[in-house]
């Protein structure tokens, strides 16, 4: 079908429904998206319409424009991404919610509620998320006139009169978790009701990990600012990083190299296999398999090292620049991947036959922590999430961005729902970005890595979309006068899954959230910025 | 069940003797972390890690200290579930203000003595993120910290030696088979 195909009969109902919308020129800073801008009163309405049509719920964010702010939300339908503006006057910052039509959009309407103090009249939920102690009630960091430094007290407080959900009941009792997890991971605080061993209830609650980087980004350079995104999350470097510049460079108009391109994207693939096999491993020693958590952890370390040695860095940070990449590929270097992955793929078949018929592991994941494909579907789960629940979604295969429209990406969508679904998907995603940078090693045409950053034009946006590793990722960057960053926001594809494990967590048995937890793998830094 | 001794097997062992391939003073590394471990903890040094604000770059850098390479555990150090059986704490930042109270708490309920090392460009630092209304940057901004561990992030071997050379610089690390 066609693209947009759906937008004009769109438009025509809302205007129909006395919604003042108009339809902005399409830029290609903003491609693929088309753009509309919509009066701040007919928000709701808007959210109303685009649900009823089957839109998904892709982002929304602000921006401080004096007068007034300016609120941006991305819907997406048959592959199509529409992006709405509308604009809120600065002294009476109130707008309808989308949060009563879109799941996805509580805790985004909330995070831009204690940012930049833009009230959601009609919102749920309206309750702080990305606020705890460090910042007072009355003050927004992301307003332009609201200080880096802050005010901050001496020491911050704990942040204790959060109004959790309260359940009561013969036999019911709460478990609280976090912030510091007794493993090796990211902090969050997670508040279950169980009765006996069964989760009747879990609420997140995160934040914990705010670092300010939206406000970090305004007044950098591009450079300094494709630093700041490969550390939106430290796993997601590639990913960040290459969403950020790509929204840079389309709002600079700057051509990048084909070479870099192809480069950009084996590193994200690699990216993409690493995680993929470390979380495997994880989710194994999360049911005590711990031979699959050994044989899996040797091969992301192996895959590390060659990171290492040929790109430079274990983790591919700061590899993606603005207008290309800091790394090259010798031919003793593509041999020496090619040698890997014929290495790694029968023995990855060989573990992956293991565990999906050790009865001891199939019991614990077959069935644990289903998702199921109605959930997912309204939330729109991104990533290995929505696609072990049937949601078949994938940014390089439907809005292909260089070098991925010359690809042929095939997406694994199971049924299943469950942890199982979730590991199997993953091993099938490791065998096609096996299949994805062989391909791309052929692509490899000789040519620069790297354009001369070019000024962009004052004022001049663009919008960044990759599939990351954990799903799709978006990026928005706004230029100053002076070619600084006025405005970045990163939507980590956790902000839209972080939800979903509350789901599929319910009527599972309390030991097994760590197992649930791993499986969906959200990120606390790049849902909590 | 064949299988997976049949594969183990074939695998065999392939935790490294810290081999050259990073830099010559590194393949004593594990055998002087493990004496220093013996002689000063009495074999079993316990460390509870603590993520205050990282981006989670470094947190997989030590993950990794557990995998089949590097095998931590063989020369006496062992990651804890909670910092009261802990001697050591290792903290990723920067300190984020919402993360602030509970690192204090998580300090004030490791046993003394105890040694604190600030893990990461940020966490010695403040790194790419710095002090702001969200970051209270470095570690030692908000406990007092022992030694640092620099990098962004820092590899499995450098936070090897990096622990190590805590243990070693502390004069009064005697006294912790002392109590």
């Amino acid at each position: 079908m066609k693209r947009f195909a759906w937008l004009d009969a769109f438009l025509g109902r809302l205007v129909a429904e006395d919604v003042m919308v108009r339809e902005q020129p399409a830029v290609p800073a903003l491609a693929p998206a088309r753009t509309i801008s919509v009066d701040a009163d007919h928000w709701g309405k808007l959210g109303q319409a685009a649900k009823n049509w089957g839109c998904r719920w892709v982002a929304c964010w602000g921006e401080d424009r004096g007068e007034h702010f300016q609120v941006h939300t991305c819907f997406e339908k048959d592959r199509g991404y529409l992006l709405a503006r509308t604009d809120v006057r600065r002294l009476t910052p109130i707008l309808p919610s989308h949060a009563p039509y879109f799941a996805a959009a509580d805790r985004a309407e909330r995070h831009l509620q204690d940012l930049f103090g833009i009230v959601f009249g009609d919102h749920p939920d309206p309750r702080r998320w990305i606020r705890h102690q460090a910042w007072k009630d009355s003050e927004y960091p992301l307003r332009k006139d609201f200080p880096l430094a802050g005010h901050p007290q001496p020491q911050t407080p704990a942040d204790n009169d959060y109004k959790f959900l309260f359940a009561q009941g013969s036999g019911v009792y709460e478990i609280p978790v976090g912030p510091v997890h007794a493993s090796i991971i990211e902090p969050g605080h997670f508040r279950f009701q169980a009765v006996g061993e069964t989760v009747l209830h879990l609420e997140e609650r995160l934040g914990y990990v705010h670092k300010g980087t939206e406000k970090l980004a305004e007044g950098r350079d591009a450079a300094g600012l494709a630093r700041l995104a490969a550390r939106v999350s430290g796993d997601s470097t590639v990913t960040h990083g290459w969403a950020a510049c790509m929204a840079m460079e389309k709002a600079a108009g700057l051509e990048v190299p084909t070479r870099a391109l192809v480069l950009r994207a084996i590193m994200a693939e690699r990216e993409r296999i690493a995680n993929h096999l470390g979380d495997i491993g994880a989710i194994c020693n999360d049911v005590s398999f711990s031979f699959a958590f050994y044989q899996f952890s040797r091969l992301r370390e192996l895959w590390q090292r060659i990171n290492l040695e040929i790109f430079g860095h274990r983790l591919l940070m700061d590899r993606v620049i603005p207008g290309g990449v800091t790394v090259d590929l010798v031919p003793e270097a593509i041999a020496a991947q090619r040698a890997q992955i014929r290495a790694v793929r029968p023995q990855l078949d060989r573990l992956m036959d293991i565990i999906n018929t050790s009865p001891t592991v199939e019991d614990r994941l077959i069935g644990t922590g289903k998702l199921s494909h109605e959930v997912a579907a309204e939330f729109g789960a991104l990533g290995y999430v929505g696609r072990a629940s049937g949601v078949d979604l994938d940014v390089r295969r439907d809005s292909p961005y260089a070098p991925y429209d010359i690809l042929t990406v095939s997406v694994p969508i199971l049924h299943g729902g469950d942890v199982a679904a979730r590991v199997r998907v993953r091993a099938d995603e490791i065998r096609n970005s096996f299949v994805l940078i062989e391909t791309l090693f052929d692509k490899l045409m000789p040519g620069p890595t790297c354009a001369p950053w070019v000024p962009p034009a004052p004022d001049s946006h663009g919008l960044g979309l990759i599939e990351g590793w954990r799903g799709e990722t978006l990026a928005f960057v706004r230029f100053a006068d002076d070619g600084r960053i006025a405005r970045y926001y990163p939507r980590d594809p956790s902000l839209i899954n972080w939800p979903l494990l509350e789901h599929l967590i319910q009527e599972n048995i309390v030991p097994d959230f760590p197992v649930c937890n791993k499986s969906v793998n959200g990120s606390y830094s790049g849902n909590d910025l | 069940m064949l299988r997976i001794l049949g594969k183990v097997q074939r695998i065999g062992i392939i935790t490294e003797r810290l081999s050259p391939w990073d830099d010559p003073a590194l393949s004593q590394v594990g055998d002087r972390l493990k004496a220093a471990v013996g002689e000063r903890f009495r074999g079993s040094l316990a460390i509870r890690q603590v993520d205050a604000g990282s981006c989670n770059g470094c947190e997989l850098e030590i993950q990794a200290l557990n995998n089949p390479y590097y095998g931590i555990e063989r020369f006496g150090v062992h990651f804890v579930a909670s910092p009261r059986h802990a001697d050591m704490l290792l903290v990723t930042g920067p300190v984020s203000r919402h993360m602030e109270e509970a690192l204090r708490r998580v300090h004030a309920a490791t046993p003394d003595p105890k040694l604190v090392i600030a893990i990461g460009d940020c966490g010695a630092n403040g790194g790419e993120f710095g002090v702001s209304y969200a970051c209270a940057g470095p570690v030692s901004k908000v406990v007092p910290v022992d030694a640092v561990i620099t990098g962004c992030p820092p590899t499995p071997l450098d936070l090897m030696r990096g622990i190590l050379e805590a243990i070693g610089a502390r004069k009064d690390c005697r006294s912790f088979v002392q109590v």
